[in-house]
């Protein structure tokens, strides 16, 4: 079992690494195989923590804190599974979106085997130091996947995201070495006990910049202005990527950190992210309601779904709020991916990128049309999908603790997602006014977008084994 | 103040320049170039920090290995890409954020 | 952001870390008499080489990905298609590129070797072999790269997948990057040589792809 964790990690760098090697646009069948595999493992460890059966790896062999530990519990198998699955459905995306001569498609499979060992090695780690390295990891392969192809928006969207990454791995980094100046150690099971006690300011201070960091890194308000440029140029799979994981990664630090090291301290800040999240709920979905491009669209909802995670903070001490945010990344992520690979499609067959210029296209892509539909029920939190239990669950956390504002805006959130869907549904359902061309699309696209989008919804139905999985790994 | 300990409040001097030179200037080489002294700063924290009782420390000496590694990869490729946009665009500064 | 607030509000958090930091006590955790006890075992002599290669091996795996992941990064932006226009050549830079250049490669070797016993080892002595294809192609002695051919790829990509092997087969005989303490030493050598070729590459790489020019260039 110890061989599982590892294994999520070697599996994806090898057959990048083989991709790299076997040369330009090589490697999309052992991206595929890999993934096979890694799903597999990550199913076996879900299954070993359901058993209360933790998985802790010493790296190397030495035991923390000289070494490197990691560690898997309920919340990482979560983020695991999720992974794995989001990736190999949009690894098969992908094999199908990129033509032979795409010019993204040259170096696509060893980013992408890069970005997802990077995420995995990420969800596994239970170092600080290790955790920057898995950080830069994805944030640089991240990078290089929007900026795949060189064209002008691209870059300049590339560049952007890189110079936010980049501030945030920094305070990061300076919290991290803050740490180590403080208690001569890195690893979350050495530090843990020595945080309860009373805490120096400079520790303080090490826990706001590594905070600060990651939420540059989550695109939470008032630093999201990275990620619309990034997810709405970059191509369709990997908008998908991004929006789906990527953030969440950075995001799911924060929970480890908050849970594992600096609960009580950080307590009484708890407003802050909230506050932060209720803005991004409301201006996100603004953003989306009034913008024009498809694409950018789909990247704003991002921006205000991410809004929702940040809101659980004030209400962890309740146990309804582990939940909460655990079906809120596994629904967003699901249905998010879901979206961008039926805006994808959309934009193809329609040859261009704009939420106007979508009029007729139910007519021609039902599925399709029925992929962003589905995603979008996910989204506004109607029942049964995943997306309405996350929000219950938010709302019910959020009663219990007396946050009123929290419920308001829970609500306002699922009103004005509402809005920006039917949009997109309304100007596809229109009638065309002439005739227009539309390209021919590989069926491949548009069964995995229904099948990521129908998955968003059905989970409501399963959600009892996700959250049972959960309880006993959770906190920590 | 052991000569640790001055290393350590350099550093984060040097931090401190840099981020005021990423976040102040327009010029993309210059936002670069204030990124390398954030991070030589960082590291000059990183090491000097644990050694301020006198004692030297190999492991954040090797962290600060691991760091200058990744310093430099980040530098690379923000140097491919902000070339790639004054190839084609010839704008020295990141485009203004336009939403369509 | 206006130039001035930025300035004082950061100049304000570091004086604030700067007095945070001077009151800390003394760390709870002290690595280093961990690390020279376990120093024999772990086949190296220097307590750096040691936990960068042995300790904390598994941070130097993913910090190699990470380069490797700069350099596709550049490739994959297309720069490789852009047409070269040939520098000239300055005579004194052709020289000095060939005197000194088989030196850098000698000390390349020796920092290696090094790493062993004293401050040397993989990056370092891939630092010198980088520095040595920078003059070379400033020299005019090497052209800048195009897309790499599976030559290249496969040495670049050659070091990373020996340490990735090394990982695989610890991982499943015990424990990842766990090196059996007689042949810890020479295992480690083994990563450090495949590393050497590989990240020179990676970090000459690095620098001659950017140094495609264009016309009339100058950022």
């Amino acid at each position: 079992m110890p061989e599982s964790v590892a294994g999520l990690v070697l599996i994806p760098l090898t057959w990048a690494g083989l991709a790299f090697a076997l040369g330009p646009g090589r490697g999309g069948r052992a991206a595929l195989a890999g993934l096979v595999v890694q799903g597999g493992l990550a199913l076996q460890l879900a299954m070993a923590v359901n058993d209360r059966r933790s998985a802790h790896v010493a790296a190397g062999g030495w035991d923390a804190p000289l070494g490197i530990e990691l560690a898997v519990d309920g919340l990482s198998a979560t983020m695991l599974l999720l992974t794995q699955l989001i990736g190999l459905s949009l690894v098969i995306y992908a094999r199908a979106y990129f033509g032979a001569a795409d010019p993204e498609r040259r170096y696509f499979w060893p980013l992408v085997g890069l970005l997802i060992a990077g995420l995995n090695a990420l969800f596994i780690t239970a170092d600080l130091f290790n955790a920057y390295v898995t950080l830069e990891i994805v944030g640089l392969a991240a990078v290089g996947l929007v900026g795949a192809g060189g064209e002008a928006q691209r870059v300049g969207a590339a560049l952007r995201y890189l110079f936010a990454t980049l501030l945030g791995s920094a305070f990061y980094l300076l919290g991290v070495a803050l740490m180590y100046g403080a208690y001569g150690t890195v690893s979350f099971s050495s530090l843990a006990p020595l945080l309860t006690a009373e805490m120096s300011v400079a520790v303080l201070m090490a826990g706001g910049l590594m905070l600060a960091g990651l939420m540059i890194k989550s695109a939470l308000l008032p630093f999201h202005g990275w990620l619309p440029p990034a997810h709405g140029s970059a191509s369709t799979p990997v908008s998908a990527l991004l929006s789906a994981l990527v953030v969440k990664a950075a995001f799911y630090l924060i929970l480890r950190l908050w849970l594992d090291l600096f609960a009580a301290q950080a307590a009484p800040l708890a407003w802050l992210p909230a506050l932060l999240g209720a803005c991004a709920v409301l201006w996100g979905s603004w953003r989306a309601i009034t913008a024009v491009r498809l694409k950018m669209l789909v990247a704003y909802s991002t921006v205000a779904q991410l809004g929702y995670l940040f809101l659980v903070f004030p209400l962890l001490a309740g146990a309804a709020a582990m939940q909460a945010v655990v079906m809120q990344i596994v629904a967003h992520g699901l249905a998010k991916a879901a979206m961008f690979a039926a805006a994808g499609v959309l934009v193809s067959a329609s040859r261009q990128d704009r939420v106007a210029g979508l009029q007729g296209m139910a007519h021609h892509l039902p599925l399709t049309i029925a992929a962003f539909a589905l995603a979008g029920v996910t989204l506004m939190g109607l029942p049964p999908s995943a997306g309405f239990l996350a929000k219950w669950l938010l709302i019910q956390s959020a009663f219990a603790a007396g946050q009123w504002g929290i419920v308001a805006v829970v609500l306002a959130g699922g009103l004005l997602a509402a809005v920006y869907v039917f949009r997109v549904l309304r100007q596809a359902l229109m009638e065309a006014p002439t005739a227009r061309p539309i390209s021919p699309v590989p069926r491949t696209l548009e069964w995995v977008a229904f099948a990521l989008a129908g998955a968003s919804v059905l989970l409501g139905f399963r959600a009892g084994d996700l959250l049972g999985l959960l309880t006993p790994g959770v906190p920590g | 103040m052991s000569s640790s300990m001055v290393f350590a409040v350099t550093g984060v001097l040097l931090f401190a320049i840099g981020l005021a030179g990423m976040l102040i200037a327009a010029h993309l080489l210059r936002k670069v170039l204030a990124f390398n002294v954030l991070g030589s700063g960082l590291f000059l924290v990183l090491v000097g920090l644990p050694q301020r009782d006198g004692m030297a420390d190999p492991v954040p000496q090797a962290m600060v290995l691991t760091g200058i590694v990744v310093a430099v990869a980040a530098t690379a490729l923000a140097l491919a890409l902000l070339r790639r946009l004054h190839a084609l665009t010839g704008a020295t500064s990141l485009p203004r954020d336009t939403d369509a | 952001m206006k130039p001035w607030t930025v300035v004082v509000a950061v100049l304000a958090g570091a004086l604030a870390l700067i007095f945070a930091m001077l009151d800390l006590p003394a760390p709870a955790f002290d690595l280093l008499p961990a690390v020279t006890t376990h120093l024999p075992a772990s086949g190296v002599e220097h307590p750096v080489t040691a936990v960068l290669l042995n300790y904390r091996a598994y941070d130097t795996l993913l910090e190699v990905a990470v380069l490797l992941l700069a350099l596709i990064g550049i490739l994959a932006l297309g720069i490789d298609a852009d047409p070269v226009a040939p520098r000239p050549v300055e005579a004194m830079l052709s020289i000095l590129a060939r005197l000194i250049v088989p030196a850098m490669i000698v000390m390349a070797v020796y920092l290696l070797w090094a790493g062993a016993h004293r401050p040397g080892g993989a990056f370092q002595a891939a630092a010198v072999l980088a520095a040595g294809g920078v003059l070379l192609q400033l020299g005019g002695l090497i052209a800048s790269w195009s897309a790499p051919r599976a030559r290249l790829r496969w040495s670049i990509a050659g070091g990373f997948l020996i340490f990735l092997g090394v990982a695989l087969v610890t991982g499943l005989e015990s424990t990842l990057l766990q090196y059996p303490m007689p042949i810890a030493g020479r295992l480690i050598l083994l990563i450090e040589s495949g590393l050497t070729i590989s990240l020179g590459l990676i970090l000459s790489g690095l620098f001659l792809l950017l140094s495609r020019d264009r016309k009339n260039e100058a950022p």
